[in-house]
């Protein structure tokens, strides 16, 4: 984007650039409320006292995509869902990240039919996948942490 | 994904739901609006369509079936034992109780008895299963009407009931430990000593929040007359369970036709007056001592003996006994490859959830599958209801009814 | 006991040819009827002072393709005074699949005979609002007979991931 035209090729100055954008969009993500089912309730249990996930700056949960930049989808897509969740998705603005939390929206868990569609990334590209039929609160917040380390390897050139 | 015509079936028009709206819709009169799959407080994926004049509501359209599962069709295939995976995932916050409800089918249907020590772990599993659901039901529902800090409260308690089962299951929700015959195994050593701990703590919890919540007057401007029913709407309308109790029908089907050893237990059903927001709230906390009630008084008594039934043709044998005799190893490779047979028939069992009545028609054809499941789930039926309740009253209120009939939409959808 | 006793004898007196027959299998009631007999027989079960069956607790079908009748509807009746339940079944041919809506005498049969309809494909003469409430509006078909397929994917095991990779339509952005 136009960042990069302007800076050129300036070694010393976009590393440091990129390191500090990098850290401070990882130290306030704030993720989109968008709880289906089971997982939900886990995601709820990693926001209260016991798994206090605002430790890793999640303070609050957003109910609007416009004011979000992440997308936790925590349960299973049904094939009426899936437009929706597009649409949502659509919505937010850049950059967006998507965790998939729970077997379900990873690859279609449990079920196996014709209501739920296999695996969320068939609708919006997942950056971390979280396993687990509901994943223990600390298996997500491992997978919150596995994201910041991406988001932190991103470069100059990769920010959209 | 081809998103113009997802979209178009995704958006809902007018013309559609003519018959729904009043006039003054059709007219321009009043706006109707869309309060989508994805919002706050619709506690799970529901969609209201709203017909509004200004703030007060006219008409309430449901659109359900954003989380349908088509769990019914799935158990089809699967033989009975491993059927039994899916219903933990129906009601999410009732997963022990899902169980219950099955394995009563399962057992009515093939006629399996069940050893009394398993009962009373059952009773005592499924009553803490009741009070981490109303506990989900208090957090979600002060969260709803403003008031933070009890969400925060409730789930410290529930965690204490998660590491229970978790102790017991190695799984904190979906544990699966109820299964046809029985459990799964015997509760482990530091089982008694952990609820009794829990018994100890709660009920001074229960007056914590209650006297955050029950005299506030800022709760009390937004639940009392919020949203009644008179008792008669309800039952004809299908509510069960506290929604119903709260409208002053005195029916729980754990007093009306028990089962797993219920008559044994004394306890108190409340009962409410008008059937408004308050009348619901009030019914749960008070049914979450009732439970504890229940819990201490099993835990008393509890009978020794196995936890499983004896009966080889239903129930896998100990792998203890598999290196020793030749019968078992036959009858733990039947069961585990092509299961246990039902004969024809069908059965219709009913068990209390703290959503309401919970039953399961269970039928079968002589085969290792049952040939048709169908689970009557109270989630189903109460959303049916709120436009009837939430006729009347201002948008905002919309928030509190909803949260205090407590609907699941695992559960209503399937 | 004695209320279903009493509850069979008078549908029996009340509809004569119309009651099929009458089950009771594990102690649980279930009385046959043919389809014409139903509106009337619920309205005489809710109507009646002493039998008072007043809650509609279940109201689904049963496929039994492709053997004929092919659809059982299946209605459970509760007595909140008397709490008894007791069971109706109505028979219908894959040919003729519609029988008439009790919504008149429970309202709340309104969601559980659209469900019908939506997995069945059973129609329901006189309901007020007739259309599918678990499946998208524009979904072809009714998933839960016996006809259609469960619509499973493949699992990916080693030996298949990537075929089943291949054809995987993954979004892209």
């Amino acid at each position: 984007m136009g960042l990069e035209s302007k800076l050129g090729n300036m070694g010393v100055v976009t590393t440091t650039l990129e390191q500090v954008v990098n850290w401070s969009r990882t130290r306030a993500m704030w993720p989109m409320l968008f709880g289906l089912a089971c997982c939900a309730i886990e995601m709820m249990a990693a926001q209260a006292s016991d798994f206090d996930m605002s430790r890793f700056g999640m303070e609050l949960m957003r109910a609007s995509p416009r004011q979000s930049d992440l997308m936790i989808v925590a349960g299973r897509v049904s094939r009426k869902m899936g437009p929706v969740l597009r649409r949502l998705y659509d919505q937010m603005p850049d950059p967006k990240w998507v965790l998939a939390m729970g077997d379900c929206c990873s690859c279609g868990g449990v079920f196996n039919n014709y209501a739920i569609i296999p695996g969320v990334d068939e609708i919006v590209p997942v950056d971390v996948y979280v396993a687990g039929c509901p994943p223990r609160p600390e298996g997500l917040i491992h997978g919150i942490l596995t994201l910041y380390e991406k988001v932190k390897g991103e470069g100059v050139k990769t920010w959209s | 994904m081809d998103t113009d015509n997802a979209n178009q079936a995704m958006d809902t028009t007018l013309e559609e739901l003519r018959h729904l709206v009043s006039d003054r819709a059709l007219e321009g009169e009043t706006m109707l609006l869309n309060m989508g799959p994805q919002h706050p407080s619709t506690h799970g994926v529901l969609r209201l369509l709203l017909e509004l004049d200004g703030e007060r509501v006219i008409n309430c359209v449901p659109d359900i079936g954003f989380l349908h599962t088509g769990i019914e069709k799935n158990m089809e295939s699967k033989t009975f034992h491993k059927a039994l995976v899916m219903t933990d995932r129906m009601d999410y916050l009732n997963n022990l109780g899902n169980n219950l409800c099955y394995c009563l089918a399962v057992e009515k249907l093939v006629d399996l008895d069940v050893p009394e020590r398993a009962q009373a772990i059952r009773v005592i599993l499924v009553e803490l299963q009741r009070i981490a659901s109303h506990l989900v039901f208090l957090a979600t529902h002060a969260l709803d009407t403003g008031a933070m800090s009890v969400f925060l409260y409730c789930f410290r308690e529930r965690e204490i009931i998660l590491d229970i089962f978790e102790m017991c299951s190695g799984e904190r929700m979906m544990t699966s430990f109820i299964r046809p015959g029985g459990l799964w195994r015997d509760v482990p050593e530091g089982f008694e000593d952990a609820v009794r701990n829990f018994i100890r703590i709660l009920p001074k919890r229960l007056k914590q929040y209650s006297n955050l919540l029950s005299k506030n007057p800022i709760y009390l401007s937004r639940s009392k007359g919020i949203g009644p029913i008179s008792g008669e709407d309800a039952v004809s309308w299908g509510l069960t369970g506290p929604n119903l109790r709260a409208a002053g029908v005195p029916f729980d089907l754990r007093k009306a036709n028990p089962y797993s050893g219920y008559e044994r237990y004394d306890f108190d059903v409340p009962v409410g007056t008008n059937g408004d927001v308050f009348d619901r709230y009030m019914m749960r906390l008070q049914e979450m001592a009732q439970s504890l009630r229940i819990v201490e008084q099993a835990l008393d008594h509890l009978p020794g003996g196995p936890v499983r039934s004896d009966n080889r043709k239903f129930v896998p044998p100990p792998r203890s006994e598999i290196g020793t005799s030749m019968e078992a190893l036959i009858h733990h490779f039947k069961l585990w490859t092509e299961g246990f047979s039902a004969p024809e028939g069908a059965v219709y069992v009913a068990v209390e959830s703290p959503r309401g009545e919970l039953g399961c028609y269970l039928a079968g054809n002589g085969g290792p599958k049952p040939y048709r499941v169908h689970f009557r789930t109270p989630s189903f039926a109460a959303i049916q209801a709120i436009p009837v309740l939430v006729r009347g009253f201002l948008v905002a209120d919309i928030v509190a009814i909803i949260s205090s009939i407590d609907p699941v939409l695992g559960d209503s959808d399937r | 006991m004695d209320v279903l006793n009493r509850a069979v004898e008078t549908l029996q007196n009340a509809l004569k040819d119309k009651v099929l027959s009458v089950d009771v299998f594990r102690d649980q009631t279930t009385v046959d009827l043919d389809r014409a007999g139903i509106l009337e027989a619920c309205r005489i079960l809710h109507d009646d002072a002493a039998l008072r069956f007043n809650l509609l607790a279940a109201l689904t079908a049963v496929d039994y393709w492709p053997k004929e009748p092919r659809f059982t509807v299946v209605y459970q009746l509760y007595s909140i005074p008397n709490r008894v339940f007791l069971g109706l079944r109505v028979p219908l041919e894959s040919d003729a699949a519609e029988v008439d809506s009790i919504e008149s005498v429970y309202p709340n049969a309104n969601w559980h005979e659209r469900e019908v309809f939506d997995l069945f494909g059973v129609d329901f003469k006189g309901h007020s609002d007739l259309r599918r409430i678990l499946m998208p509006k524009d979904w072809e078909g009714h998933p839960l007979r016996k006809d259609y397929p469960l619509g499973y994917e493949e699992v990916q095991f080693s030996f298949n991931f990537d075929e089943i990779d291949d054809q995987k339509p993954y979004a892209k952005e």
